[in-house]
């Protein structure tokens, strides 16, 4: 049990480490987002799965920290992106579609 | 076996703030603080399975709220202004 706990929190260690690489190597502010956003929560689960390998008698305490990362983290970065598209920080290259500025447009 | 995972976690930490520090906007730093925060807790986990204490746990729920309430705050600041 001890074994395959360490093997999940391992995992979830290698999934920050590479949070932090992106972080440091993505060009924009919304491919940093993207990887800075999915890869800790991911990482948190795993962490969190490990630990309940570990130690199967707090499971409770550690599912409700599972679920409230799983709820409100995806709800803190898509707050982060909105609040950026909407102060104007635009999109790093010129080719790709900018969906939500073109709706924007349309509607006016 | 714990210090080879608590070495990996403070290496990604020290290169999470040094986006945190260089970034050239406002939103990469808010970005790197949001990640910060949610490595915390998982440090925090780690920790309460070291001291086997389970009473930590409390404290990484605690944690998790606040960094939640932390990144939707400059959120709205980065949106509207104060």
């Amino acid at each position: 049990m001890t074994i395959i706990g360490f093997f999940f929190i391992s995992m979830g260690v290698v999934a920050f480490l590479i949070s932090a690489i992106g972080l440091l190597r993505m060009p924009d502010v919304y491919t940093r987002m993207h990887v800075g956003a999915k890869s800790p929560t991911v990482g948190t689960l795993f962490v969190i799965i490990g630990t309940i390998f570990i130690e199967p008698a707090w499971a409770l305490k550690l599912i409700l920290l599972a679920t409230f990362i799983l709820l409100t983290n995806p709800l803190s970065s898509s707050v982060i992106a909105r609040a950026s598209h909407k102060s104007g920080m635009r999109l790093q290259d010129d080719d790709c579609v900018d969906a939500l500025n073109r709706s924007k447009e349309e509607s006016k | 076996m714990f210090e080879a995972v608590v070495m990996v976690l403070l290496f990604s930490m020290f290169l999470i703030l040094i986006r945190f520090l260089k970034g050239p906007t406002l939103s990469d730093r808010v970005v790197a603080f949001d990640a910060l925060s949610v490595i915390s807790v998982s440090v925090l986990v780690i920790l309460a399975l070291y001291f086997e204490r389970s009473i930590y746990l409390d404290v990484a729920l605690v944690f998790g709220v606040i960094g939640f309430l932390g990144t939707t705050i400059f959120g709205r600041f980065i949106e509207k202004g104060i």
